[in-house]
């Protein structure tokens, strides 16, 4: 008996081994392709040769040349000042959204609920050409404000459900013991609800971040003449070649993008230790 | 009497006060979202009725937006890119499943790490990634370095539809993938050991009790991947040979282009619209909404 049990245990864990190994190089060339052109960029960013073909030689000369080409550092500018300004009108609209809707009920609440996901179900080339329609009929001029405007739109829906799905778990009794307590309206939003739902709205915040920086679409339809960003511009420069620089700058950003994410998420993981304890230990 | 009237008067405050809390904090989202969402979406079922102009439109009813959309010309345009989108919403299901799959059996302490790492493409803008396919698959590129190697026979890809559909799949593929994650993780693991104890064979777990079960996380992945494929016009540009068009493109040269015809390029998106509606119409059925983003 013993014996027989031992085979079938070894089989499995043979089994589960053969599967494990499968797992692995299944998923790592899935990755692979997920990463084979940022390497591309990587790697071309010091390429002697203008033209992205082959790789001739090795040259530090677009890192520095970068520096110097005005056009392509001003659309990166536009698009750290983009994101940056969308991000935080949405987390402050998207958060105050959620905490309402947690904490009150009203007529419109699930005509509202599903109106959030317009946005972001619609293909984002109605949703630009609507903006687009939109601006123009109205005469005003698109540039950075429209932009802001319109990321703000496709992100901030984003942010609102991300914090949402956070109070959802969150403990309503909290606040009551709060209030009981004697801590008035606000100062119970501040000590109490804003600490526990801080990983939703970071969470969300860096959603928004990605989702702005990596836009496309919606910001074709809504730049300016002398209001573009850098996918808007990089777009514009595929026609003809895209320079090397280029490719150095977008490797700079994935450089600063790595960072800014592994510290979010290093915060994120301490502040959710850190409330993991306060509630063990009353 | 005195306390009544008081009582009746702190009630009234108090709903004031409700109201004013719930105006300020909900008051910004809905605001934001008819002025921003609702009212140029009625800009363009508007424009799309409305007569060509110089600009882009004139004032006047006219239907010759919807007729050109029907017209054998485009009829031919919208077949071709819904085709498209079903060949890439095949492929990202196809390799986004057992991917997703083979993460819910990872440790768990590495999945946050996963799909940190699936997100992570998105912070180098998608243009320049496509761009930079664009060096691996041209005709000396290193795809067929590659195949040369192995002594394999090469392929012209670039400016095909076929390099449309590579890039429409990478681009993609992420947004198939965690759907389905996420409704991969929820099955109860021991249910799987439950079929298989009771003597159902290797196969018929999966087809019988994973695949069922996950059917909202693959009709979620399908959105996801189906409607953004018909409006990723830039792709196209990039990718394809620029002979004959897609939906996205046609679209697009109607506003950014030196066509100018904002009924019919709104008339075209209409169609995308009311198969958006269709299909999350659909998906509500079975899935959750949450579930999507």
């Amino acid at each position: 008996m013993a014996d027989i049990d031992a085979k079938i245990q070894a089989k499995k864990r043979r089994n589960r081994l053969l599967f494990n190994s499968a797992a692995i190089t299944y998923g790592s060339l899935i990755y692979l392709f997920l990463y084979l052109p940022i390497l591309i960029v990587i790697l071309f960013s010091f390429n002697t040769s203008r033209m992205n073909l082959t790789f001739q030689g090795f040259t530090f000369d677009w890192w520095g040349s970068m520096f110097s080409n005005r056009t392509l550092l001003e659309s990166f500018y536009n698009s750290i000042i983009v994101a940056g300004a969308s991000t935080i009108l949405s987390v402050i609209i998207g958060t105050l959204g959620a905490v309402g809707m947690y904490k009150f009920e009203f007529k419109l609440k699930s005509v509202l609920s599903n109106s959030l996901y317009i946005p972001i179900a619609i293909p984002e080339i109605v949703f630009g050409i609507s903006l687009l329609m939109f601006f123009s009929s109205l005469h005003v001029q698109t540039g950075m404000v429209t932009m802001i405007i319109a990321h703000v739109t496709f992100s901030m829906p984003f942010v609102l459900i991300t914090v949402r799905a956070r109070i959802a778990g969150h403990d309503r009794a909290l606040e009551e013991a709060a209030k009981d307590l004697g801590a008035g309206e606000s100062h119970t939003f501040f000590r109490v609800t804003l600490p526990c739902i801080m990983p939703g709205i970071i969470s969300g915040g860096m959603l928004a971040l990605t989702l702005s920086l990596d836009d496309v679409i919606i910001s074709a339809f809504t730049n300016g003449p002398d209001a573009k960003t850098l996918p808007i511009k990089i777009l514009e420069l595929s026609r003809r070649g895209v320079p090397p620089d280029a490719y150095a700058l977008s490797t700079l950003m994935i450089i600063g993008t790595v960072v800014i994410m592994l510290s979010s998420q290093l915060v994120q993981n301490r502040m959710l230790k850190k409330r993991g304890e306060e509630t063990v230990s009353p | 009497m005195r306390g009544k009237f008081s009582n009746a008067g702190e009630r009234i405050l108090a709903a004031i006060r409700k109201f004013l809390a719930l105006i300020v904090m909900v008051g910004p989202t809905g605001f934001w979202l008819v002025l921003f969402v609702f009212v140029p979406l009625v800009f363009v079922v508007v424009i799309s009725f409305m007569q060509r102009g110089d600009y882009g439109v004139e004032a006047g009813f006219s239907l010759q937006g919807y007729l050109s959309v029907f017209s054998a010309l485009y009829g031919k345009t919208i077949g071709k890119s819904l085709l498209l989108a079903l060949e890439t919403t095949a492929l990202c299901l196809l390799f986004g499943y057992p991917f997703a799959y083979c993460m819910t059996k990872a440790p768990k302490k590495m999945v946050s790490f996963l799909v940190l790492l699936i997100m992570m493409p998105f912070w180098v803008n998608s243009v320049i990634r496509i761009y930079a396919w664009r060096t691996l698959i041209n005709d000396n590129g290193y795809l067929n370095m590659l195949l040369e190697a192995l002594g394999l026979n090469t392929i012209h890809l670039m400016r095909t539809n076929g390099a449309i559909l590579l890039g429409m799949v990478y681009e993609l593929l992420p947004f198939a993938v965690l759907p389905l994650y996420n409704s991969l993780e929820k099955i109860d693991p021991s249910l799987l050991e439950a079929a298989s104890d009771l003597g159902a064979k290797r196969h018929r777990p999966f087809l019988r009790v994973v695949l069922p079960l996950t059917m909202p996380g693959v009709f979620a992945s399908t959105i996801q991947t189906f409607i953004p494929c018909l409006g990723l016009y830039y792709i196209c540009n990039m990718m394809g040979g620029g002979t004959d068009l897609y939906i996205g493109q046609v679209i697009e040269r109607q506003f950014l282009s030196e066509a100018h015809n904002w009924p019919f390029g709104s008339a075209l998106s209409i169609i995308l619209i009311v198969l958006t509606i269709v299909m999350m119409k659909q998906y509500t059925r079975i899935g959750s909404l949450e579930d999507m983003a």
